[in-house]
């Protein structure tokens, strides 16, 4: 099993469409894929799970992987959620980093 | 009938005026009985459910296509969602897998399940988890219906006004293909489901009526009034025949104002003026729009700061953003907060006297951070070249100085960190304090362009609060002073040849158009509402007689002259307007 902690950048948070990114990208693997938060745990293939962890921009989440193409399935999902599944991109595009920091 | 006129009082949530028929529509809530099957049910039961899946699914799908039909795709997103639950495979082997082990039928299974989630999204404190838990929750009902195989009623034949206790959104849709004449339900607030879909429809509605149910019966006529948010059940006739003149009159302004609309501010000979709405929150662009407001030319950002609480820049950010969005090509005025001490830092900071203390820009000055926050917020929105930024309660030009030295800042703060915005975004100030006002050709040398602020500049002039009945009398929007404060802080402008704009309640009274006009006035900022008034007043006069008005207009000594020689003269020019 593999464990990966990763922080949600994009500023929707895990919404409807991120969600459904990311349940259409882990259930092209078979190996099991879980997502914790706060100590709830769901399963990371079913959309209604993953919507409500309610896990917005900030939030950490630890990534289970149990299966045969667990390496391959991390490797995948982790990459999605450094995207900002998408929504950085469009962001930069239009505001150049448009995010910045919160200290001041 | 029984002929006892009642009326309701609710939350009106989509504008207009119905006078029907009702037809209350009552969606049992599906009974759920927990029973065990056999063992050779197993099947038929796993088989019900599929089938009711599927069923569920072909009916969103036309449910999804008619909203994108009637209200675009981005008010169709609720079903999108509910769509996509639907394909949710882990729930849906889930449920197959506890039907085949606890051997219970499937409608008891279904509520199960899903219920979990319902109550793990209601327990966020997410406003759109909350909103999603809602969906989920009719989506269930859908399911557990189809399985039961019951039919929901949403056709109907004759024109009607739907009762409700509540209407999911997919009610909402579904009905709008009958003749329903509008929408009354029991709960629900202006933001929820029903409310917006009903605007997107254009359909009036009243919502949070509590207990509309209860007082109509089908059959029963009722009016509906969505611009008060009241229901009146079996109206005296009197009253019907009143609400009937009314529609009428509503249907006439709504053809007048659409051919306004498309028209341009501009007199009679051919002097053309600019025309902005005042909003208070990012939703009003849309009335801004619909009613031919060009921009908008003062955003008030004080409705972000909530029980003391001033969000971050990325907050702010996204606000400001969807603002210039909106309203992109056109302009967008951000004023700064204008709010008092007293009122963001209620719980420590307190004031004999408010309006003469720390407020607006004071405030700002004195604590950067805040200042800076939101200038950094308004620069990222600005990207597009369509924002400029407003500063309330402007006394000095050391503040103008001051604050031009806080922009600056706030841009380089951005430029270390690579993000983009409108280099030459433009600066103005309020003249709202009788000081700006006098210094108004210095200050017109400081910046881009000036917006005059009535209420506060009569308030400061005559030394009255206008929210004292005692004296509220002394108000006076034409008194002498005030008139030539803002001639002389026009004068200023174009003699530095920046524009002028006028952003309180004077710019939307009828009665100072004329002199408006006369004195030059680049630019009108009003209530959304108030633009087709004012941009037919322009149209109905020329800019020579405008001229000759106002200077006329500001000889007079008293108040009293001045409205009756501005009535008089309004009167003379457009005799078919009433005021």
């Amino acid at each position: 099993m593999i464990k990966k902690e990763v922080e949600i950048k994009n500023r929707t948070g895990l919404h409807t469409r991120p969600a459904a990114m990311l349940v259409k990208l882990a259930s092209k693997f078979k190996s099991d894929f879980f997502i914790e938060k706060n100590g709830m745990e769901i399963n990371g293939k079913s959309i209604i799970g993953v919507m409500s962890l309610a896990a917005e921009q900030g939030s950490k989440l630890i990534l289970k992987f149990d299966g045969e193409d667990e390496e391959e399935a991390a490797e995948a999902i982790v990459k999605l959620f450094e995207s900002g599944f998408g929504e950085l991109e469009e962001l930069k595009e239009e505001n150049k980093d448009g995010r910045s920091s919160k200290d001041n | 009938m029984d002929g006892h006129q009642k009326i309701i009082e609710g939350i009106p949530a989509s504008p207009g005026i119905a006078i029907g028929t009702a037809l209350k529509y009552e969606k049992l809530k599906p009974k759920i009985t927990k029973k065990e099957i056999k063992e050779e049910e197993v099947e038929v039961e796993i088989e019900r459910f599929l089938r009711a899946i599927e069923k569920s699914k072909s009916e969103l799908s036309k449910i999804l296509k008619l909203a994108i039909e009637r209200i675009g795709s981005e008010g169709a997103q609720i079903f999108e969602a509910q769509l996509l639950m639907l394909d949710d495979k882990t729930m849906i082997d889930k449920i197959i897998e506890r039907i085949k082990t606890e051997k219970f039928n499937a409608e008891s299974i279904v509520n199960d399940e899903v219920e979990k989630y319902v109550k793990f999204m209601q327990s966020s404190g997410d406003e759109y988890l909350k909103e999603r838990a809602n969906d989920l929750e009719d989506l269930k009902n859908r399911v557990i219906r189809n399985i039961q195989q019951e039919k929901w009623l949403s056709r109907f034949d004759t024109s009607r006004i739907v009762v409700a206790e509540n209407l999911t959104p997919a009610d909402t849709i579904l009905f709008s293909r009958n003749q329903v004449l509008g929408y009354i339900t029991d709960l629900g607030g202006y933001t929820s489901h029903t409310a917006i879909l009903a605007r997107a429809l254009k359909i009036p509605a009243v919502v949070g009526l509590k207990e509309a149910t209860k007082f109509i019966k089908t059959g029963d006529t009722v009016i509906l009034d969505g611009y008060k948010g009241i229901v009146i059940v079996n109206p005296d006739q009197s009253l019907i025949e009143q609400y009937q003149e009314k529609m009428k009159r509503i249907a006439e302004l709504e053809r007048k104002l659409e051919q306004l609309k498309q028209l341009p501010a501009e007199t009679m000979d051919g002097k053309k003026f600019t025309l902005l709405a005042n909003i208070e929150f990012p939703d009003e662009v849309d009335e801004a729009i619909e009613n031919g407001a060009e921009g908008i030319g003062l955003f008030r950002t004080e409705y972000i700061i909530n029980n003391s609480i001033i969000p971050d820049e990325d907050e702010q950010f996204e606000e400001y953003l969807r603002v210039a969005e909106k309203i992109y090509p056109g302009k967008v005025v951000i004023r700064t907060f204008d709010i008092g001490g007293d009122k963001i830092f209620k719980d420590y900071h307190k004031e004999d006297n408010p309006f003469l203390g720390w407020r607006g820009i004071r405030i700002g000055l004195d604590r950067p951070d805040i200042l800076l926050t939101q200038l950094r917020a308004i620069l990222r929105a600005s990207i597009k070249g369509n924002v400029m930024i407003m500063f309330p309660m402007v006394t000095t030009i050391d503040e103008v100085r001051e604050i031009k030295k806080y922009v600056e800042i706030a841009k380089s703060q951005l430029r270390e960190k690579n993000v983009k915005f409108d280099e030459n975004i433009k600066i103005g100030v309020m003249i709202e304090v009788p000081s700006s006002a006098l210094m108004a050709k210095e200050m017109a040398r400081e910046v881009d362009f000036f917006s005059i602020g009535t209420n506060d500049l009569i308030q400061y002039t005559l030394a009255v609060d206008r929210g004292n009945e005692t004296v509220a009398k002394i108000f006076q929007e034409f008194h002498p002073a005030v008139l030539r404060l803002i001639q002389f802080v026009i004068e200023s402008a174009h003699r530095s040849k920046i524009p002028v704009s006028m952003c309180g309640e004077m710019a939307g009274d009828p009665l100072a158009t004329i002199l408006l006009v006369g004195l030059g006035l680049d630019e009108f900022s009003t209530v959304p509402k108030s633009i087709p008034k004012i941009k037919q007043i322009i149209r109905s006069i020329k800019f020579k007689d405008a001229k000759r008005i106002s200077k006329r207009a500001l000889i007079f000594k008293t108040q009293s002259e001045v409205i009756d020689y501005l009535r008089k003269e309004l009167k003379d020019l457009i005799s078919e307007f009433e005021i």
